[in-house]
C-alpha cells in the first residue's frame, strides 16, 4: 500500500537509505543537509545499523567506505564545501568499486557561499568530483517523493555498479515540508539489488575479484569470510594488487567507463517528459527550479499555449538520446533552460542538441520563480 | 625450529618494496608473530594502511587488507571495526600519515577508545617521497624541505594519544624485535584504542643527509634516544628532554569500548530510551 507522510526532502532521503537497506551512515554537520545525518541518527541503531559523527567531512566519507567495503550498505551526506573536501576519498571509491551513496544538498557556492540558500552550483562538480579519469553517477530529485525514490534507486544501482552514485538535493527540496505519497513498502524492498557475490564454485584462495569482463563491475565479497582480498587506489590487475603493467592499466580504466556505459541507457536514463505531446515550446529544468517551470507551465496552457518541459533526472551520465531527439523537435530561441547557477547543465545540452537553449540564470541563493520564467518567455516572444 | 611466516605472508608478493635493511620488515614480523601467539585467524584480520612505505605493509599480509589515501586509514578503518566489532582491525601509517595530514582521525580514534590497534611506523622522515622533513624529524635535521635545518619543533605522539583518550599507548623500535612482539601482544588483546609508536630506521632517506651511516648505525642512534620508561623516569628533569621512554607507557581498563558503547545505543533505540551513560564532563 502506497504510504501518505508529511515529511521534508531531507527525512526522506533517510527513511529512503533505511528502507533500501543502508545499515552504516557517516558524515559531518553541515547546514542545509544535516537534516539527513539527524534522521539517520534515530533510524540506524532501531534497525540496528550504525550511525557516527567524524571528526571531520573527509573522516564521513572515508567511515563510510570503510564500512561499505566490509559489505555493509553505507551513506554519508554532505553539502558544496564538504562535497569539496570529499574528493579525494571519492577517487578511492571508484578505483576500489566500493558502492556508496552520497546525497549533496546544494547551497549557494563557491567556498562558504550561502550555507542557508539555494543553488544548483554542484552540477558540474557531480560530475568530476574527483582527480582522475571514470565516470560518476548523478540523480537529481524535483519532488519530495523523488527526495525518496531516488535515494532508492541510488543504492540499488551502487551495488548493481559498485561505484559511488550521488543524490543531488538542493535547500529548497531537502527543506521543503509537505505531503508525499510513497511507494508500498513491500514493493521497495522487493527491488533491492544487493552487490553481486563470488562464484561458489571458485575456491576462495583463487577468486580475484577485479577478474571480470572488460564491460563489468568487479565482484568484492564481504571480508572476514575467506576471501582474503586486497583493495587499492593504485591501478591494479584482476588480483586487486598493484601493477604498472601498461596494458593492464589501460584495461582498468577502460573497464571503469565501459561498465557505465553499456548500462546507461536500460538502467540510468530517467527524466520526466511533460506536457510535451504537443508542445511548441520547451522548457528545461532539473531539480527544484522544475517545479517553478511546471508552475509556469499550467499557468501558459490556461491560457492556450503550447509549451511542455524536459527534466532530466539522471544529470550524469546524461540522457543523451532522448535530449537529442527532443530537441530536434525546437528551435533553440523557443527552447528556454532556467538553472540555479549560471549555465552548467546548459553546456551538456548544447553538446548534444547541438544548439544552445535561452538561459536564464541565478546564483544569488533565491530560487526562480514561476513568474520571472514567464517574463523570460515573454521576452523570447512566446 | 624456526617460526615459519609463510602461511601469514602473500608470498608471492615478496620480496617487498622496501629498501635493504628497513626497519618495517621488522614491525611486520613481529606482527605476524604476535597473531600468531594470540591465536587469530587471519580470515578475522583486517589489515589498512595509507599512503607512504608503511602503506605496502597491508598487501604483505595474508588476510582482508585496504591500502586506503593519504591520512585517513582510521577513518575507513573505523568503519571496519564499527560495521564488524568482532573483528580484529590493525591500522598502520607512517609519522607522515598519522600525524600529519591524518592527525585529525588519529586524534578522534583515540578519544573513541574504539577497538583498533594503530601502529605508527615512526622514522622521522617521509621515505618513499626522498626525505621531506616530517612531524617527528628532531629538530636542527636535514630534510629535502629543510635544506637549511629543520626548525619545526617535534612531536611525542604518544604523549598526543595519551591526551586524547586511548587507553593502552606503548613505544618501542625495531632494534628490539622480542619487545616489540610482547607489546603487540598486550595492545591486541586489550580492548580499545591501542596506540603503539614504533620507531623505525630509514639510513637512506634520514640517515645519508645527516651523515647517520648504514642501517646499524641508524638504529643504534634510535637506540641513542630511547630509555625504558623506568630508567626514564628516574632521570633528571632537565635530561629527558634527550630520550622517548620506551614499553607500555598507558594502560587503562576502565573506559568503555566504542563499538560496546553503541551497543548501548542500540538497545536504547529499540526500547525507545535514552542510554544509561552518566553525564561525564572531563575525559579520564
Amino acid at each position: 500500500m502506497a504510504r501518505e507522510v508529511i515529511s521534508s526532502g531531507n527525512e526522506l532521503a533517510a527513511l529512503a537509505a533505511i528502507d533500501a537497506g543502508c545499515r552504516f551512515f557517516g558524515g559531518y554537520p553541515i547546514t542545509p543537509s544535516s537534516e539527513v545525518a539527524h534522521e539517520m541518527s534515530v533510524l540506524l541503531p532501531r534497525v540496528g545499523g550504525k550511525f557516527i559523527q567524524m571528526e571531520d567531512e573527509i573522516g564521513g566519507i572515508a567511515v563510510a567506505l570503510g564500512a561499505s567495503m566490509s559489505g555493509v550498505k553505507s551513506m554519508t551526506n554532505t553539502s558544496g564545501p564538504g562535497m569539496s573536501l570529499k574528493a579525494e576519498q571519492i577517487g578511492l571509491g571508484f578505483m576500489t568499486e566500493t558502492p556508496l551513496v552520497i546525497t549533496n544538498v546544494m547551497r549557494g557556492g563557491p567556498s562558504t557561499g550561502l550555507p542557508t540558500r539555494v543553488q544548483q552550483g554542484d552540477i558540474n562538480q557531480a560530475k568530476s568530483p574527483t582527480h582522475g579519469d571514470y565516470k560518476s553517477i548523478t540523480f537529481c530529485p524535483g519532488s519530495l517523493e523523488e527526495c525518496y525514490t531516488e535515494v532508492v534507486r541510488a543504492f540499488n544501482v551502487a551495488e548493481e555498479l559498485m561505484t559511488i552514485v550521488i543524490v543531488l538535493l538542493d535547500e529548497t527540496l531537502g527543506h521543503m515540508h509537505g505531503k508525499a505519497v510513497l511507494p508500498d513498502l513491500e514493493e521497495v524492498q522487493a527491488s533491492i539489488v544487493d552487490r553481486a557475490k563470488p562464484d561458489p564454485s571458485i575456491p576462495k584462495e583463487e577468486f580475484k575479484p577485479f577478474d571480470v569482463p572488460d564491460d563489468k563491475p568487479a565482484v568484492i565479497p564481504p571480508m572476514f569470510q575467506g576471501y582474503r582480498f586486497h583493495l587499492t587506489g593504485l591501478h591494479h590487475g584482476p588480483t586487486g594488487f598493484p601493477t604498472e603493467d601498461a596494458e593492464i592499466c589501460q584495461r582498468l580504466i577502460e573497464r571503469l567507463h565501459r561498465k557505465i556505459d553499456v548500462r546507461r541507457k536500460d538502467l540510468l536514463d530517467s527524466y520526466e517528459e511533460y506536457m510535451l505531446d504537443d508542445a511548441e515550446w520547451l522548457i528545461i529544468a532539473y531539480g527544484s527550479v522544475s517545479r517553478s517551470a511546471r508552475e509556469a507551465i499550467n499557468r501558459l496552457r490556461e491560457q492556450g499555449v503550447k509549451i511542455g518541459m524536459f527534466r532530466p533526472i539522471t544529470l550524469w551520465p546524461s540522457p543523451e538520446e532522448k535530449i537529442k531527439e527532443i530537441g530536434e523537435r525546437f528551435p533553440a530561441e523557443k527552447i528556454l533552460m532556467p538553472e540555479l547557477n549560471m549555465g552548467q547543465y546548459i553546456d551538456e545540452v548544447e553538446r548534444i542538441m547541438k544548439k544552445r537553449p535561452v538561459a536564464l540564470n541565478k546564483a544569488n541563493g533565491r530560487p526562480i520563480s514561476p513568474t520571472e520564467i514567464l517574463d523570460k518567455l515573454k521576452e523570447m516572444g512566446i | 625450529m624456526a617460526f615459519n611466516y609463510n602461511e601469514y605472508l602473500r608470498t608471492d608478493k615478496m620480496p617487498t618494496l622496501w629498501c635493504w635493511g628497513c626497519g618495517d620488515g621488522i614491525i611486520l614480523k613481529a606482527v605476524i608473530r604476535a597473531i600468531d601467539k594470540l591465536g587469530w585467524n587471519m580470515d578475522d584480520v583486517c589489515v589498512v594502511s595509507g599512503i607512504g612505505c608503511s602503506g605496502r605493509f597491508s598487501s604483505y599480509l595474508n588476510c582482508n587488507t585496504v591500502h586506503t589515501t593519504h591520512g585517513r586509514t582510521v577513518a575507513y578503518a573505523t568503519g571496519i571495526k564499527l560495521a564488524n566489532p568482532d573483528k580484529h582491525v590493525i591500522v598502520v601509517a607512517g609519522d607522515g600519515d598519522g600525524l600529519a595530514i591524518g592527525g585529525n582521525h588519529t586524534i578522534h580514534g583515540c578519544r573513541r577508545n574504539i577497538d583498533i590497534n594503530f601502529i605508527l611506523i615512526n622514522n622521522f622522515i617521509y621515505g618513499l617521497t626522498n626525505s621531506q622533513v616530517s612531524p617527528t624529524t628532531p629538530k636542527g635535521m636535514w630534510a629535502v624541505t629543510t635544506q637549511y635545518g629543520n626548525i619545526d619543533p617535534t612531536f611525542d605522539a604518544c604523549e598526543l594519544a595519551k591526551g586524547a583518550g586511548a587507553t593502552f599507548i606503548a613505544r618501542e623500535s625495531v632494534t628490539d624485535p622480542k619487545k616489540l612482539e610482547k607489546m603487540f601482544i598486550k595492545g591486541f588483546e586489550h580492548r580499545g584504542f591501542s596506540f603503539f609508536d614504533v620507531f623505525s630506521n630509514c639510513h637512506v632517506n634520514l640517515g645519508r643527509k645527516n651523515k647517520m651511516g648504514e642501517a646499524i648505525e641508524n638504529q643504534e642512534w634510535i637506540d641513542s634516544i630511547t630509555l625504558p620508561k623506568a630508567k626514564y623516569d628516574k632521570l633528571p628533569e632537565e635530561e629527558k628532554i634527550n630520550y622517548f621512554p620506551t614499553g607500555i607507557l598507558h594502560h587503562v581498563e576502565d573506559q568503555m569500548e566504542y563499538c560496546d558503547a553503541y551497543d548501548l545505543v542500540i538497545e536504547a533505540a529499540q526500547n525507545k530510551k535514552k542510554v544509561d551513560v552518566p553525564i561525564q564532563v572531563k575525559p579520564f
